[in-house]
Formats: C-alpha cells, structure tokens, sequence
C-alpha cells in the first residue's frame, strides 16, 4: 500500500488500507469508535456497508464474501469478540481470509465496568481461536499495522485482527 | 402457521430434488447436518458449499455471496435449529435485501442431528412470519412440491430476496456424507464459479 498521508486522520488513513486491500464488502456493529471509518465506508460507492445484528454475523459474511471473490472486513468493539468464538470455527476449519478491527474497551480509562470482563480477555479470546493479534497503542503505526493485517490475510488465508487501544481511540465522556 | 400443526408434509430429498432440479449456475450454501447430506444427495456439486459447523451461519454465508456475485442466484437450504440460532441474520438480509438471495428453511420442527428434540417451531414460532417481520416480503410457507418447484423458478428471476419455510417429515433418510475438509470445498468452490485464489 502507499505510504499513508501524515497529514490524514489516523481513522482516515485505516479506510485508506481498506481501499488500498481492495476490501468491497465491511461489516459493522454501530460502535462510537468506528464510527467516522463506517461513514466513509458507508460514503463509497466500490464498498458494501452491512450493519450486523450481531459481530458473529460478520464471520460467516466475511466467508462468503471471499466464496464469491470479494474482501471483507470487519469492525467490532471488543465486547463483540466474544460473541465471534463459535463462529471462528468457519474462518479456522476452512482458512477464510479474515481482518477485524477491534476498538477495544475496559482498558485505559475506562469508566463502566462490565466492559472489563471481555476487554481484558479479548487478545487472549482470539488468540485461543488462533487469529493472529496485532494491537495498535500509536496513532503513527494504526494504518500500517492494519495494511499488515489485511496482506496476511488474503494473501496467507489467515484469520487477523487488529486491536485499536482505548488509549488511541480516547475515554469515552459518561457526562455530558 | 407453526410446525406442530397437522398441515401436508414433504419428504425432504424429493424436497432438495425439486429446488436444485433445474439449477442452472445457482450457487448452493447449505446449513450444518441434514440439509448439508440432502443436497450431497442429489450431486457432490462443487457449487455446493456445506457448513458442517458454524450453526446459525447459513443465512450470513448466503449473504455476504449473494452481495459478491450479483449475477447468480444464491441459495441458502438450511435446517430450523440453523435459523432460529441466527435470528437476527434474517433482520440483516432483510435490511440488506439482495435480489439474487434466497433462503429455504426445511422445518421439520426437530434438531434431527442431536436425536429428534423439538425446537421453538414445533410450538410457538412462526419463521414466515419472522422473516417477514425482518423485511423479507416474499416469504412464504410451502408444503407441496408445486409451490416448490413455483419458488424455485423465481429464485432463478433474481428480482428479490426470498424466503420459504418448507414443511418436512421429521425422519432421518440414509445420510449422504459429501467432504468435510473446509479448505477443500472453500477452494474447489471458489475454482468452480471461476474465482482468482
């Protein structure tokens, strides 16, 4: 992929890596963190947005996206990690290519905590389903480190996810 | 109308005969169990993408292809207890409604693979009615095999999402075993309908 333009939003430059990857197909669960990456995936006409009821969805979207020769991407919050395991089964029995970009929560600064139960144990829930776990702490290393996932994906037929820290993406305001 | 009422039932591989009798380039997802057996039982296609695990996937499979390949009609051919873990895939399909999507439920009320235990359409739920809730217009209920062969050629027609809950026995015929490597049927479908890997 080209080298990602400084002056761009870190948010920005991760659908710059999406496009460059050549991703046609993003499912999402509405999420405050993804949110400006869904508009512009909703914003392009080469791009399929599919809002899911739920993030296992996507997993079996993503497989047969890639059966009809399209790249899918997806975006989760880490809550919606654990409701992917089962449906990882697809993606690992069958070697799907698969990204997803997980904005993570019940870390830094978090102010609820029942989002610390599946924060706390994202990485290791995926890593248990052998997806390959890339985290991003920098704003300077997101869309790289997303161009990095996506490449071992659909050229490697792995399962990857990205791991956007809570302290990139900023504490949530409770009080408005 | 829910399952447990003593409305005509189909045998389910005359069932899978009639939706795949004049297929055409349709490409097939089929859900975990026996709906995966019955359409190995009319041809080892390698159009035919069998789950054999993922429960509650079919529909979202069926999605994300139908979304991919516009030019073919996709069919999902799936069990209740497949469609009733995946509810709200049908709320995403309906949102999303594909026009080359289609979506056959053989209900027999059962989860035959786990010894025949009712499931929630033996009593109360009424899947037409759901996916018709979710925003599928064109969900109907079939329990002939006219009404059958009728929804097969429209899913041929491409013109809109469809769905039908079709009324099965719950019986157990000889299973037919099609190939349970994943990788395999991942790529030979891929190489069948003519996709880079």
């Amino acid at each position: 992929m080209p080298d990602p333009e400084p002056s761009l939003d870190w948010r920005d430059q991760i659908f710059a890596a999406l496009k460059s990857a050549e991703i046609r197909q993003v499912g999402y669960v509405p999420d405050a963190g993804h949110s400006r990456l869904i508009e512009l995936c909703q914003g392009d006409p080469q791009i399929r947005a599919v809002s899911l009821t739920t993030e296992e969805e996507g997993i079996a979207l993503a497989a047969g996206a890639w059966l009809g020769g399209q790249r899918c991407a997806l975006l989760m919050q880490s809550s919606g990690v654990g409701n992917c395991i089962n449906m990882l089964s697809l993606a690992k029995a069958c070697r799907f290519p698969l990204t997803m970009l997980v904005t993570m929560r019940g870390e830094w600064a978090e102010f609820n905590p029942w989002q610390v139960a599946m924060g706390s144990k994202t990485q290791a829930a995926l890593e248990l389903m052998d997806v390959l776990v890339y985290r991003v702490e920098h704003e300077a290393d997101a869309a790289e480190t997303v161009a990095a996932a996506l490449d071992i994906a659909f050229n490697g037929s792995m399962a990857t996810a990205v791991l956007l820290s809570q302290r990139l993406i900023g504490a949530k305001r409770w009080v408005k | 109308m829910a399952a447990g009422s003593n409305q005509p039932r189909l045998e389910r591989r005359a069932a899978i005969r009639v939706l795949l009798a004049g297929r055409g380039d349709m490409l097939v997802v089929a859900g975990l169990g026996s709906t995966t057996y019955d359409a190995a039982s009319v041809a080892d296609d390698e159009r035919n993408f069998y789950l054999w695990g993922a429960m509650g996937g079919a529909a979202m499979v069926g999605l994300g292809l139908a979304i991919a390949r516009p030019d073919r009609p996709v069919l999902v051919v799936t069990g209740d207890g497949d469609t009733l873990m995946g509810l709200g895939a049908l709320a995403t399909v309906g949102v999303q409604a594909p026009p080359n999507l289609a979506i056959a439920v053989f209900d027999n009320g059962r989860y035959a693979e786990t010894g025949m235990q009712p499931s929630h359409t033996d009593s109360a739920v009424d899947l037409v009615g759901v996916a018709r809730s979710c925003g599928i217009a064109s969900a109907i209920d079939i329990s002939d095999e006219i009404a059958l062969a009728d929804f097969a050629r429209l899913i041929q027609g491409k013109e809109r999402t469809l769905f039908a809950r079709v009324a099965i026995h719950a019986d157990e015929p000889p299973r037919v075993l099609p190939p349970r490597d994943g990788v395999l049927l991942k790529n030979r479908f891929r190489r069948a309908i003519g996709v880079e890997s």
